[in-house]
């Protein structure tokens, strides 16, 4: 997206609404992550909402500002990591004695328990990857200029 | 009852479709794409399915919308007007039709004696609550019964997002400014 052209930040209410809105469209992400096991929502919807409260930042106050408060590297390693951590939970289970992805082995005192923190964790995984996948993809797209 | 509003809904939802395909103007059209999200979104509510409805309205009215605004200022703001070509749209009737005929042999919408509700739908139910003790079971089936998709969907997101930097990792920003 040219948004140097666009001359967004220029444009106040569009800079103090952004500037309200964007803390609460962060926290209903967080709430709809981990809120997942009781009401609608989990893993993806939440990354979804987090990440587009980033891509609103971006638009209105520019690529070069969203890079101060998301740096590429955090989005480069932060794709890998939430891949990663879905598959370590399934890993971990199986290295106390039960299945792969089973969860119930995660707390040996409570099987019920295990299975709430390995869908918890599981879903923080989901969702870290899909926040960092849409902001990659909305970064590559806005970096590119018109030819 | 709420068959009406069902109704009202899907012939928004056709009239939606109808003039996007029509506009010329292509900021307009991506800006009617999120209208169409929102009332597919309204209909998957009215269908109970709250989980669709919320990923169809985040992805769609969110962050597509975005996407769409990002490939228009690369590209130009309206479209050339095209002649209608004959061919295509015999393809293109014939596979609707097609499709509108299929979903004749589908059961009725919510029959209870439908195959996909006899076979592994009651059980989900039933460990959910028994098992898992937790009341979105959508949740459950997704993470836990389904946790091989899962991980396999969450796979298929990574390789799509490194697909797409591999593509256009080239016009990033701080990528250039380390080449200059």
């Amino acid at each position: 997206m040219n948004l140097a052209h666009l001359r967004m930040r220029d444009k106040i209410i569009l800079r103090v609404v952004a500037r309200a809105f964007i803390p609460f469209i962060l926290l209903f992400g967080l709430y709809v992550q981990f809120h997942g096991d009781y009401g609608p929502g989990g893993g993806f919807q939440a990354g979804v909402i987090f990440a587009a409260g980033f891509m609103l930042y971006g638009i209105i106050f520019g690529l070069e500002s969203l890079l101060r408060v998301m740096p590429w590297s955090v989005v480069e390693r932060g794709l890998a990591l939430g891949l990663l951590i879905y598959g370590c939970v399934g890993v971990e289970n199986m290295l106390m004695q039960g299945y792969f992805l089973d969860y119930s082995m995660l707390d040996e005192a409570d099987p019920k328990h295990g299975l709430h923190l390995g869908i918890l964790i599981v879903e923080l995984g989901v969702g870290l990857t899909v926040t960092m996948a849409m902001l990659a993809i909305f970064y590559s797209f806005s970096g590119r200029r018109r030819k | 009852m709420s068959f009406p509003i069902e109704a009202i809904l899907f012939v928004f939802l056709l009239i939606t479709a109808v003039v996007i395909a029509r506009l010329r103007d292509l900021f307009a059209a991506a800006m009617l794409t999120g209208i169409f999200t929102l009332l597919s979104a309204g209909l998957f509510t009215l269908m109970d399915a709250v989980d669709v409805a919320f990923t169809e309205a985040a992805v769609g009215a969110g962050v597509s919308t975005v996407l769409m605004l990002g490939a228009l200022s690369l590209s130009a703001r309206t479209e050339k007007p095209q002649p209608i070509k004959i061919l295509p749209l015999i393809v293109v009737i014939a596979t609707g039709s097609m499709l509108v005929l299929s979903t004749l042999d589908m059961p009725h919408y919510g029959d209870p004696n439908a195959v996909i509700h006899k076979y592994l739908a009651p059980q989900y139910i039933e460990g959910a609550q028994a098992k898992f003790g937790l009341p979105n079971i959508v949740t459950v089936v997704l993470a836990s019964y389904r946790g091989y998709d899962t991980l396999g969907e969450t796979a298929v997101i990574f390789t799509a997002a490194v697909g797409v930097l591999l593509l256009l990792a080239g016009g990033f920003p701080s990528r250039k400014e380390d080449q200059e």
